[in-house]
């Protein structure tokens, strides 16, 4: 179990816990972040943060501190729902 | 359909960069109308729809949303909108859900809280072109049908394609009443929305909604039931007791209606959409390239440095253009008024110039939303946000405020219109609140006539380029602590988590880049166009009257040898110095006396309150030197140079010493000294309280910072 900021870019992660007390949960909840879904960090932006993330067929940037709290599982077995490259 | 009769209303929702706008442009053609919800600064655009049957309906294009959970004043709008509980707006009588046919999921969950409002709805699977070469094929027959037989159409607003068939399911939504098939709630949360609009009927005696229920239920926040005056005591209560029920069937209450809505939606969605072997690779790979972490940087500087110049320079053409209009059409019009001075001065200096004076920002408002719809509407505006995040986000701004502060550097106007870009209501203040500190062009005159007249001669062209640099980060360096304290310990309203999506890179369609830019002038000329126009008439009447006759004999018969431009020269000041301006600026002249203003100084400070440029015709006027004094006068330099304390303790010592220099530049560089931009803040936080408090505070920072200064220097030197 990896907090989702200390994810790799390129590495792969399968959503194991969120805190649906917080805004920024919330937001990705709406966006179709729930526990148990696969998503990639894709990169960091220049000056280290924040992060963009892929899932469910978006990219979305959220905010290192923000990323910290999404309790993401690298171990698990992890085919991306929709890849962006084949 | 005529203004007396109301017709049916259609709301058109949809999460952001689905295209939405693009299809209102499309379905209304350029008869919209652009007005404002009440008490909230978000924009609310409609227009007239024809149905294809000859049926119009008023067609309104709600805020781009992903969640109608009200956390934002948008999705708040958004919300008391689709309920009818907006005062003067109706409910509408059906919702258009335009979808992004590449992400139906995602899409689809917004549509499933809408439902639930139990209005008639249709659905547009919009951008369905590219879902096409992505190789995506949804069934939309079967869709349709697993939404309960709402109508479902496939469209392409960018290509014009699918319009037809929008307007008939519009026209079919509205006569067959269709409704999207509702989520069927886990029976503990059922008991507990069901115990909420009890307990809320006993309380207040109103029935609620089934929507508002689950706004109540799922939402932190408590806008929405203020409203219903519900006691907070009662309602927390109501609402432990109901959250606790949702807990007791293992789902978390905050995070029960995603997770309801997307199961439910995962199994409609099942067998509706045939996966492509063809990937959206284009976007990742320009992405790969604009968000490189060298090469990313470096784009993003020549594209900001682009806008900047545009902005900067470009606009300057067409400003000339209307001065020399304005110019124009004061010679043209003010002779025929030779034997009644005051229209004269009336019409050529107070009418001609205050149109000209808001006329004047037009250009860089055009060109910056120009640039602003361009990146918008490609997708770069996200990923600028996204590279320049980290530098704002430490004082409580965010990456979307770099775009405004940026245009900060030419003109606050366009810069605090580009605020609207900001998504988050606190950032969003925060960085209009910051904008006017940048170092506009405005600015420039007096620095430069400074800076040539005492700078330069005395200390050397090193020094002189050194101060002008300097003076440009003077407003920045007060703007970073001003924006971290204002977020962090003053502004009440709740931040957004800076979730950004960052879409698919798309071609802008003109169309609709320009009728955007074309609608953010002219809300910019009807409404902060009137109040500038009425300060400059203000001001016109301040430093016009008393115009007593006898004053222009007095200059004359005094300096009866000189020649006649002396004596105009002399009679204008003469004339400013005894106007209302004139009286005020000598009898306020101590308040500025720590700062070594002299009284012809103190008057051309509070005639540049509506605009700072015209510090330099007022000092020229005051110096009596004559009208339309520049940056470069010589005489106006001199005069400068010549100029000694009449009275007072620093009796004949020069006034413009290096202290009064530098006090009197910083003074411009923080002191709040535009009208329209005082009026275009207002327009832009909806009420003129952060206005007035940006004033104040500027102009107090100023007073202080240019007091201390000018005390230091004057002991040091």
């Amino acid at each position: 179990m990896t907090p989702l900021s200390q994810l790799l870019p390129g590495q792969f992660g399968k959503l194991a816990s969120l805190n649906p007390e917080r805004g920024v949960d919330q937001r990705l909840m709406a966006l179709g972040l729930l526990p148990g879904m696969v998503l990639k960090l894709v990169r960091k932006a220049p000056l280290g943060d924040p992060l963009a993330i892929e899932f469910g067929g978006q990219v979305v940037s959220l905010r290192l501190a923000e990323a910290e709290n999404l309790i993401v599982d690298v171990s698990a077995d992890c085919p991306i729902q929709r890849p962006l490259t084949p | 359909m005529s203004e007396s009769d109301p017709g049916r209303l259609v709301a058109l929702v949809g999460n952001p960069n689905t295209g939405k706008s693009t299809l209102f442009n499309a379905l209304t053609g350029l008869r919209q109308r652009v007005g404002n919800y009440p008490g909230v600064t978000v924009a609310r655009k409609s227009g007239t729809c024809d149905c294809g049957n000859g049926q119009k309906v008023e067609l309104v294009d709600l805020p781009g949303l992903y969640s109608l959970a009200a956390a934002s004043p948008d999705e708040q709008v958004v919300t008391d909108a689709l309920s009818g509980n907006i005062a003067g707006d109706r409910q509408p009588d059906a919702i258009v859900m335009v979808i992004d046919a590449t992400n139906l999921l995602r899409n689809l969950f917004l549509a499933s809280q809408v439902a639930e409002l139990g209005r008639p709805m249709a659905i547009v699977l919009n951008q369905s072109d590219v879902a096409a070469k992505q190789g995506l094929r949804i069934n939309t027959a079967l869709l349709s049908v697993r939404l309960g037989g709402i109508p479902v159409v496939l469209a392409s607003a960018w290509k014009g394609e699918g319009v037809a068939d929008v307007r008939r399911a519009i026209a079919q939504a509205l006569t067959e009443q269709t409704m999207m098939k509702r989520v069927t709630w886990p029976a503990k949360i059922a008991t507990a929305l069901a115990g909420v609009v009890n307990d809320a009927r006993r309380d207040t005696g109103r029935s609620l909604s089934d929507a508002e229920a689950q706004r109540l239920l799922f939402d932190a926040g408590r806008a929405q039931s203020d409203r219903l005056g519900w006691s907070q005591a009662q309602r927390d209560q109501a609402l432990r007791q109901a959250r606790d029920q949702v807990r007791s069937s293992g789902y978390n209450p905050m995070a029960a209606e995603p997770l309801v809505h997307y199961a439910h939606l995962r199994t409609l969605l099942e067998g509706v959409i045939q996966e492509g072997s063809v990937r959206a690779g284009r976007t990742a790979a320009v992405d790969k390239l604009l968000l490189h972490r060298l090469i990313g940087p470096v784009l993003f500087t020549a594209i900001m440095l682009g806008l900047f110049a545009s902005v900067f320079w470009l606009a300057k053409f067409p400003m000339q253009w209307i001065q020399s209009g304005a110019d124009w059409a004061k010679f043209a019009v003010t002779p025929s008024m030779d034997s009644m001075p005051i229209l004269q001065s009336l019409v050529g200096d107070g009418i001609i110039g205050g149109v000209g004076a808001f006329l004047a920002f037009l250009p860089q408002i055009l060109i910056l939303f120009l640039f602003v719809g361009i990146l918008e509407d490609s997708g770069y505006m996200a990923r600028a946000a996204f590279i320049m995040d980290r530098m704002f986000s430490w004082c409580g701004l965010n990456g979307k405020s770099f775009v405004p502060m940026l245009s900060g550097f030419a003109c606050a106007i366009p810069g605090l219109l580009s605020t609207r870009t900001i998504e988050d209501p606190k950032a969003r203040l925060a960085t209009a609140f910051v904008v006017p500190f940048m170092s506009c062009s405005a600015r420039f005159p007096i620095y430069a006539l400074m800076c040539a007249a005492f700078i330069g001669p005395a200390y050397g062209p090193g020094w002189e380029s050194a101060v002008m640099v300097g003076m440009h980060c003077v407003g920045l360096l007060f703007a970073v602590p001003t924006a971290f304290v204002l977020t962090r310990f003053v502004l009440k309203v709740k931040p957004q988590p800076f979730v950004l999506e960052l879409p698919r890179y798309q071609m802008p369609k003109p169309r609709d880049v320009l009728w955007r830019m074309w609608q953010n002038a002219a809300e910019f000329v009807s409404k902060a166009g009137t109040v500038i126009f009425a300060i400059t008439i203000i001001v016109w009447a301040l430093s016009y009257f008393p115009r007593d006759a006898a004053v222009a004999e007095r200059i004359r018969g005094e300096n009866k040898s000189a020649a006649e431009t002396v004596i105009t020269a002399k009679t204008q000041a003469a004339y400013v110095e005894q106007s209302y301006m004139g009286r005020f600026g000598k009898a306020i002249q101590p308040v500025f006396d720590p700062l070594g203003f002299d009284w012809k100084i103190t008057v051309g400070v509070l005639a540049s309150f509506p605009a700072r440029e015209v510090i330099v015709s007022t000092l020229g006027v005051t110096y009596s030197v004559g009208e339309g004094a520049k940056a470069d006068s010589q005489h106006l330099r001199l005069a400068m140079k010549d100029a000694k304390w009449q009275e007072g303790p620093r009796t004949g010592k020069p006034i413009f010493s290096l202290a009064a220099v530098l006090s009197l530049m910083v003074f411009f560089a923080l002191c709040s000294q535009c009208g329209p931009t005082i009026a275009t803040l207002a327009q832009e936080t909806g009420g003129w309280k952060w206005a007035a408090a940006s004033f104040v505070y500027m102009t107090a920072l100023a007073w202080i910072v240019s007091a201390l200064l000018y005390q230091t220097v004057i002991r040091l030197s």
